[in-house]
């Protein structure tokens, strides 16, 4: 197929992935910042949201202060932000026209229907009510996408390089959680069961929609290094670091197998999953918890060069 | 002007032609209420595919839906015969005169087309003097627009034999009339024109370079998703199975056309381009335009590549030249013209000029290198002062214009507001020709002006399209 065919297959599945994580952290943001200051401390949890979107910088660009008002409008509806639920959007419905012969009806009906409702939510919620069900509504598109994509489409090369986008987008962003919450999960922080932390914990979960699924694999109530466990090396997490790199490697294979030629992103991606699969959570906090995500979110931006280099140009 | 022919009840008016028995039997019976329930339902379902294809209009999504007529045009078998050997015998033609053109010029020499018509026409390709193409074939895709003005009488009003377009119009027609109306079906026998893409793809793979050793790849070139054609390029490449590339998809080296794959360069051999002359190889022709491939004409000049349409046929289009096609035809066929052309005069030549200038409000007059039915002035139709201000243009740069008698175009009945009312039609057939001769679906696109008494049928101007239906015996 066309190195640009594949190249917007995959972009579009991660414009939506992103746009649905977007959604969770502001969803699990409001929640944290709706509880009163004793549960939560002093932090800004609205700071920290821009931080886990990792746009900081683009935004105290625009803004002094990182509030409600104003994250809010730069992760949802902003324009000048590349990386808003808004861009995502519009970025993903790009990608598909240019490519609307290689999608199924289906999948081309949810990203335009999409794309056409996005405007009736103009430039942003009248209450928080309607941001509510703003953050559904998105989290409901990429969910319909994702199944149109999964029902419909022919499993050949079209279909794996839009798995993974999905996989790339998501293990970036459960890594970037990580990266800006790591410090909550360390095993020796003195306040360890505290009101705080629980709600820190609970927020961090939610953002990968994992709540429920963690009392469902430990049993057991909320403790961070179960937390940093679920997160980075549960296989049964479909939002774990692990999990995100099974279906990789998996993908990668199909290529591969189809292609009847193996390459440097089926190496490295294969090297990841390895030293994931060979990992305990002992080992990690021992070497250091940050340490791990830095070098993970740098790895798997470099799968990521590898394999535009490899396929997509 | 007289009445104008009807398709259906002819010149007087009081006897169904043969053709149109069942359809004009079925009209009488199906209550009004129930064709219009078909006329929503078919809008609705074009809405949804033209979903697809208005949102590449962006903000002005509704305007580039093109009306559909859900009562179909009908050509008898007999009728749709003449009809294919005057195009086959048109487009012989076409190919025999462009070949002509860049190679021995005989034409010129023997003085029936005048030099500078050629020479200093904007669509004439200098490149392309004495380059050769496969089977000598230039123009493998043409849209010839019909029109009809008695039973027996075809003009051709023009030769599209650059990048035609609209042929999507005609397959999705069909696709939707089938649904709609399946008892409309049963009481016809109705030649299909669902086969033209693998008439097409079979067209454009006999042309391939005559170094292609194996399965030819074929692709179609397209300027990009803001092109107001988008949606059919899309569509074609669907149906055709090809891959559907824009200009940076395509490289070229040592002579040689590639596409980026995600299994690395894949060799190209023919191109199915909906891209025009100046924007192809910005090497070559504009060096502005980001659609083409830096380096295209290299490969074709080298005969590694097929293009579809060759460069330069625009010198076969141009409607100054056309009014030479009879006699092109006699001089390249030994033949009569089996269809007509429109008298036209050529304001470029004085005594023509005079003529049409003492004649403006009963005239048709366009522009030499326009299309789409802009830039001009339809005589009777036309206001005194718009007149005057048009033979002020006129007189201004004669050469750029020429004029036709207002020709009554044929009527169809047609469903508008009032009920069932005939309406003015032209007819655009798809004529593809290959290393094996010319093939042409049955069938095209008929486009109707839905105004009443209107004569434009562009799609730009209120125009909307029909079925058009060719009976098989």
């Amino acid at each position: 197929m066309l190195s640009r065919t594949a190249d917007n297959l995959y972009w579009l599945s991660r414009y939506v992935e992103r746009a649905e994580y977007l959604a969770r952290i502001l969803d699990a943001t409001q929640r944290l910042s709706a509880l009163p200051l004793a549960y939560v401390g002093a932090s800004n949890e609205w700071e920290s949201a821009v931080l886990t979107a990792g746009c900081a910088t683009g935004f105290f660009k625009l803004y002094d202060e990182a509030n409600e008002e104003n994250v809010t409008d730069y992760l949802a509806f902003s324009t000048a932000n590349s990386s808003s639920i808004r861009s995502c959007f519009e970025a993903a419905r790009h990608n598909a026209r240019a490519v609307r012969t290689a999608l199924t009806m289906e999948m081309w009906d949810s990203i335009n229907g999409t794309w056409l409702e996005l405007k009736r939510y103009g430039n942003g919620p009248t209450s928080r009510e309607e941001f509510s069900r703003f953050l559904r509504w998105v989290q409901e598109s990429s969910l319909r996408f994702d199944g149109s994509a999964y029902r419909t489409m022919l499993r050949s090369d079209a279909y794996w390089f839009s798995r993974l986008g999905v996989y790339m987008e998501r293990a970036d962003n459960t890594a970037r959680i990580l990266d800006v919450k790591y410090h909550l999960l360390l095993p020796d922080n003195e306040r360890v069961g505290g009101p705080l932390d629980y709600f820190q914990w609970a927020a961090i979960l939610r953002s990968v929609s994992a709540l429920t699924a963690y009392h469902w694999v430990y049993r057991d109530s909320l403790k961070p290094w179960l937390v940093a466990d679920l997160l980075i090396l549960k296989d049964e997490l479909p939002r774990s670091l692990s999990s995100c790199y099974e279906a990789i490697v998996r993908n990668l294979d199909q290529i591969a197998g189809a292609y009847g030629r193996q390459g440097a992103a089926q190496r490295q991606a294969r090297g990841m999953r390895t030293r994931l699969q060979n990992s305990k959570m002992d080992g990690i906090f021992q070497r250091g918890l940050h340490e791990f995500i830095s070098e993970f979110i740098t790895e798997n931006n470099r799968l990521g060069g590898a394999i535009t280099e490899q396929f997509l140009l | 002007m007289a009445a104008a022919f009807d398709e259906m009840k002819g010149h007087d008016g009081d006897q169904v032609r043969p053709a149109y028995g069942e359809l004009a039997q079925w009209l009488k019976e199906v209550p009004p209420d129930v064709l219009d329930y078909r006329r929503r339902e078919a809008e609705l379902i074009f809405r949804r595919i033209g979903i697809t294809f208005a949102v590449y209009g962006e903000a002005d999504a509704t305007e580039r839906l093109i009306p559909f007529d859900v009562i179909p045009r009908i050509m008898a078998a007999s009728e749709w015969r003449f009809l294919e050997k005057g195009l086959t015998q048109r487009v012989n033609a076409l190919n025999l005169f462009i070949k002509d053109v860049y190679g021995a010029r005989e034409i010129l020499r023997a003085g029936i087309i005048p030099e500078d018509l050629v020479f200093r026409n904007p669509a004439f390709r200098p490149e392309m003097n004495g380059q050769r193409v496969p089977h000598d074939i230039y123009v493998h895709i043409a849209g010839i627009d019909i029109i009809r003005v008695d039973a027996d009488t075809f003009y051709v009003l023009e030769d599209n034999a650059r990048t035609p377009s609209g042929v999507s119009y005609m397959l999705e027609n069909r696709e939707i009339m089938m649904r709609l109306f399946p008892e409309l079906f049963s009481r016809h026998r109705i030649a299909p024109v669902e086969n033209y893409p693998d008439e097409l793809l079979a067209s454009l793979k006999s042309v391939a370079p005559l170094t292609t050793s194996k399965e030819p790849t074929v692709v179609l070139l397209t300027p990009g998703v803001f092109n107001s054609a988008y949606y059919e390029h899309s569509f074609l490449a669907d149906k055709l199975g090809v891959e559907l590339v824009e200009g940076r998809d395509l490289f070229v080296k040592d002579e040689v056309v590639y596409m980026r794959t995600t299994q690395g360069p894949q060799r190209v051999d023919v191109i199915y381009r909906r891209v025009d002359d100046d924007f192809i190889d910005p090497l070559t022709f504009r060096a502005d335009s980001i659609l083409g491939v830096p380096g295209l004409m290299s490969a074709y000049a080298a005969g590694n590549v097929t293009l579809a349409n060759a460069v330069g046929t625009g010198i076969a289009d141009d409607k100054a030249v056309y009014s030479f096609m009879p006699a092109i035809v006699k001089f390249y066929l030994g033949e009569e013209p089996l269809l007509k052309n429109v008298p036209t005069w050529r304001c470029r030549e004085e005594e023509h000029l005079k003529y049409v200038l003492d004649h403006l409000p009963e005239l048709v007059v366009k522009e030499v290198h326009g299309s789409g039915g802009y830039g001009m002035l339809i005589g009777p139709t036309a206001s005194k002062i718009a007149i005057e201000q048009f033979r002020a243009k006129l007189k201004a740069e004669p050469k750029n214009f020429i004029a036709q008698p207002t020709l009554a175009l044929s009527t169809s009945p047609t469903c508008v507001e009032e009920g069932v009312a005939p309406r003015h039609v032209d007819l655009r057939p798809f004529v593809l020709t290959g290393r094996n001769g010319v093939r042409i679906v049955p069938g095209g696109l008929t486009r109707v002006a839905l105004k009443k008494g209107s004569l434009v049928v562009n799609s730009s101007q209120g125009g909307g399209t029909k079925d058009t239906w060719v009976l098989d015996s």
